[in-house]
């Protein structure tokens, strides 16, 4: 992130480096921690002796990193599952959280403490007014194996409230896809729908809801052949995520489902990235008069992403310039040293919420896109 | 330009944008904007409108609009997104963003004004010279007293079309004059034609909130046909598979299309080999109904070869060309890989690519590729290649007994057989893996617009069904 020129602002740079700072001070321990071996995975232990540096002494900031090899995800896959979780923790309560399975074994990231750190952190940017504390929740996606549901409802619960859940399994519906059983694909999502819009209307005074964008679209439709609307059934907040989470999208949900922005609807939305791997990045506050545009920011220093060149992964694009996702996550649970994300997108500046670089128009890598099934729930 | 979607008559302009651009200089043509899936299954709630506004006017008042968009569309200028377009902007337009050579894009026009402009004769023939007035109001009698229904089975007709085959269009355009609204995906290269057609509508008195057209990726295609009580697609193998037996869809694939030579003729070859040629060759080989096989009894090696000598020769020529008879594969990548396809099935024995002598076929350009034309004899029906369709002129000669041929051929939406066997051709004619039957020297692409063509249009709109009632009806 050093080699960018740039022009902020001299208020926002000031907090940019002092971002910077507790980046690489956080990487330096983060590092110590994984390659300790009082701490650290059986993994990055083993693959320590394959390194060609010390990493216990020779990285000394987060651009140090880049002295590792990328990280390949394909590590992930298979047992045994235990090599990934740290020693420091290997007596307390581990979930698996996994990733894909649409094709062959499923990635698997172990979590201890993780998902209720960051989701705690993530309830910290949601706007009291539409997401009112002690209110009720809805969480309409995959609960199965990804295990996304344990972190919203986490959410629910850290923020006073109690979770009702909608299952999806997204590995059924990439099979009917591929299968080409649309029928059963339409009912299978109406049978997740009619769920939903029976819990929504059943007075359990839910306000606040977990939805990707093709269920929240489904829902918005299969309330309005009922008569009624998101409005009516008075949910005010929701939590959103997914690749096809577009500007174009965003701005039909705004102007057309929810029938105008919070101010108007009451309704409030908030796109997140997110993924397995990483957790959850936020997004800024997405308006009419910024063209819907959605810029996500990692939540730094326990994740950063970075926009890279297509050519060179070393180095990051320019302001504004297009690249590929690079992200990294710095946890005690989990350490990814650089991974080339499946998206893309446009490298945004850092501004006073986020001062550290973000990214918008996020779509998949163009080279993978037409291999890649996307946006299936 | 900026072409916008379109949502019951009214321009909407997306937040995504596609450009459209030149297949041989890159240069961008226009800029289209992106529907989202969404917002088509929503506009869709209201498509019982379309209909609604289009009984306001009898079948025969649209008959007469749509004639008089059949001038507008071949000869005026209309406006086309934030700009105009004149008929020769259209053919340089269609042509620069689809390959087609420009001869084959005006040809296409003429072609769609034809349907346009004779539409009258066109439904009298699919509706087998019903009165009109049933499809309008569902019932009637016949000139016998018989009472008649028809039921009409959806508000409006989706299309989802296709990029490189500007001649499918005909297909959608009796819809309006059958008092039924158009919703249509138009291809991504090529938004010319569903965008002119729309506006030749509007301007010829048709409201324009009777047809909404959403340029878009996959997910507009998709909820068009599950939002659609009726729709029809046009795309590969594999798009048909997966449509195959839905009664909301029609769904239109590679033709299979082929000449069969009966015993009774295949010693006079000769005579015929100009409506073989012109079967493979003619548009390019793009259309469905280009032939993609010669099959014969015997003689099979010498008719290749005197096809071979006909086709072999034809070089790539630029667009504007009037000579130019062969259209570019626009995506890169593509024109290699239907050549190593065909390549794959050339190394079975049996197979002899004849045309090998007349120079490679795969000619790449910088943003393009072309194929010229091939011809490979192949010496039993078993091979691979035999069943073969490309989108390039290609025919494979296939040697095949005769009393073997029908079963062996396949699907075949165009069957032309070359015979005077009245055995045979009563054996063709309850031949169900044939949708259109030829019989004579007739090139698979010469169409009788009068014919239906894959399935009744009709048959797919409409319902028979029985109505009683004991109310006097006037007869018709």
């Amino acid at each position: 992130m050093s080699t960018i020129e740039s022009n902020l602002d001299p208020n926002i740079q000031q907090l940019a480096d002092q971002a910077k700072e507790r980046l690489d001070q956080h990487t330096v321990e983060t590092v110590r921690w994984h390659f300790d071996e009082a701490t650290g995975c059986p993994f990055w232990l083993g693959k320590k002796s394959e390194l060609n540096f010390d990493p216990l002494t020779e990285i000394k900031c987060f651009d140090d990193l880049k002295k590792f090899p990328l990280f390949e995800d394909e590590w992930l896959r298979g047992g045994p599952v235990e090599r990934w979780r740290p020693k420091a923790y290997e007596n307390e309560p581990t979930y698996v959280f996994e990733t894909g399975g649409t094709t062959g074994i499923p990635k698997s990231r172990v979590v201890v403490h993780d998902f209720r750190i960051d989701y705690e952190m993530f309830s910290e940017t949601l706007p009291e007014q539409y997401f009112p504390k002690r209110s009720n929740w809805l969480m309409l996606g995959p609960s199965g194996p990804r295990r996304l549901r344990l972190a919203v409802e986490h959410l629910c619960q850290f923020r006073g409230g109690i979770c009702f859940c909608i299952d999806l399994d997204p590995r059924w519906v990439v099979k009917l896809i591929k299968k080409g059983w649309m029928d059963h694909l339409e009912e299978y999502k109406k049978h997740c729908i009619d769920q939903a819009i029976t819990i929504l209307t059943a007075g359990h005074d839910i306000k606040c809801m977990f939805a990707t964008p093709k269920l929240l679209e489904s829902l918005c439709l299969g309330l309005e052949d009922r008569g009624t609307t998101l409005k009516d059934c008075g949910v005010t907040g929701i939590f959103s995520g997914g690749t096809e989470f577009t500007p174009q999208w965003t701005r039909y949900c705004i102007e057309e489902l929810f029938e105008g922005p919070p101010e108007e609807s009451g309704i409030y939305m908030t796109p997140t990235y997110g993924n397995t791997l990483m957790g959850l990045a936020c997004s800024k506050p997405v308006t009419a008069e910024d063209k819907y545009k959605i810029s996500y920011y990692a939540p730094q220093p326990r994740a950063v992403t970075e926009v890279v060149s297509f050519d060179d992964h070393t180095q990051p694009v320019g302001y504004g310039e297009t690249g590929r996702v690079k992200l990294y996550t710095l946890t005690k649970e989990f350490f990814i040293p650089g991974f080339l994300e499946r998206d893309e997108g446009e490298h945004e500046a850092p501004f006073e919420t986020y001062p550290w670089s973000g990214v918008s128009g996020v779509r998949p890598f163009h080279e993978l896109a037409s291999s890649t099934t996307v946006g299936v729930y | 330009m900026r072409i916008p979607v379109v949502r019951w008559g009214k321009p909407y302009e997306s937040l995504e944008i596609q450009e459209v651009a030149h297949f041989l200089t890159g240069e961008p043509i226009a800029t289209v904007d992106q529907a989202n899936g969404g917002l088509v299954t929503r506009d869709l709630r209201k498509a019982d409108k379309a209909r609604n506004i289009l009984r306001e006017f009898t079948c025969d008042q649209l008959i007469d609009f749509v004639g008089r968009a059949a001038d507008l569309y071949e000869n005026e200028t209309l406006p086309m997104g934030d700009g105009q377009q004149s008929p020769d902007d259209f053919v340089k337009q269609q042509s620069a963003s689809t390959g087609l050579p420009e001869h084959m894009c005006r040809a296409n026009m003429t072609k769609n004004s034809f349907v346009l402009r004779n539409m009258r004769e066109i439904l009298d023939a699919l509706t087998r010279g019903l009165d009109l007035e049933i499809l309008t109001r569902g019932y009637g009698v016949e000139q016998r007293g018989v009472i008649l229904s028809y039921q009409a089975q959806a508000p409006v007709l989706g299309a989802v079309l296709p990029s490189n085959s500007p001649g499918v269009h005909t297909l959608w355009l009796p819809v309006v004059p059958l008092q039924m609204g158009l919703v249509l995906k138009p291809g991504s290269q090529e938004p010319w034609t569903a965008y002119r057609i729309a506006a030749a509508f509007g301007q010829a008195g048709i409201p324009p909130e009777v047809i909404s057209l959403y340029p878009g990726g996959h997910d507009v295609g998709g909820s068009i046909l599950t939002s659609c009580r009726r729709s029809m697609i046009f795309g590969s193998e594999k798009t048909i598979a997966q449509y195959a037996g839905n009664p909301r869809v029609q769904v239109h694939g590679p033709g299979f299309s082929k000449i069969l030579l009966g015993d009774d003729c295949v010693d006079r070859w000769p005579e015929y080999i100009d409506a073989m040629a012109e079967s493979v060759y003619i548009n390019g080989g793009r259309s469905c109904i280009n032939a993609s096989g010669v099959w014969a009894s015997r003689h099979t090696k010498e008719i290749a070869a005197a096809l071979a000598e006909r086709l072999g020769p034809i070089e790539v020529k630029p667009p504007d060309d009037p000579d130019c008879g062969l259209a570019a594969f626009t995506v890169a990548g593509v024109g290699p890989a239907v050549m190593n396809m065909v390549e794959q099935d050339l190394k079975q024995d049996g197979v002899t690519d004849c045309t090998a002598e007349y120079g490679p076929r795969l000619e790449e350009k910088e943003r393009c590729s072309y194929l010229r034309p091939m011809v490979v004899h192949a010496a039993s029906p078993d091979l691979d290649i035999a069943k073969k369709e490309f989108m390039f002129p290609f025919v494979s000669v296939v040697e095949c007994p005769q009393e073997h041929m029908i079963q062996k051929i396949g699907p075949t939406l165009v069957g032309t057989a070359i015979t005077d066997d009245d055995t045979w051709i009563d054996q063709l004619t309850g031949a169900t893996n044939i949708d259109r039957l030829n019989i004579g020297n007739i090139p698979t692409n010469r169409l009788n617009w009068l014919q239906p063509h894959e399935g009744n249009l009709i048959d797919f709109l409409f319902r028979s069904r029985a109505v009683q009632t004991d109310r006097q009806l006037a007869g018709v």
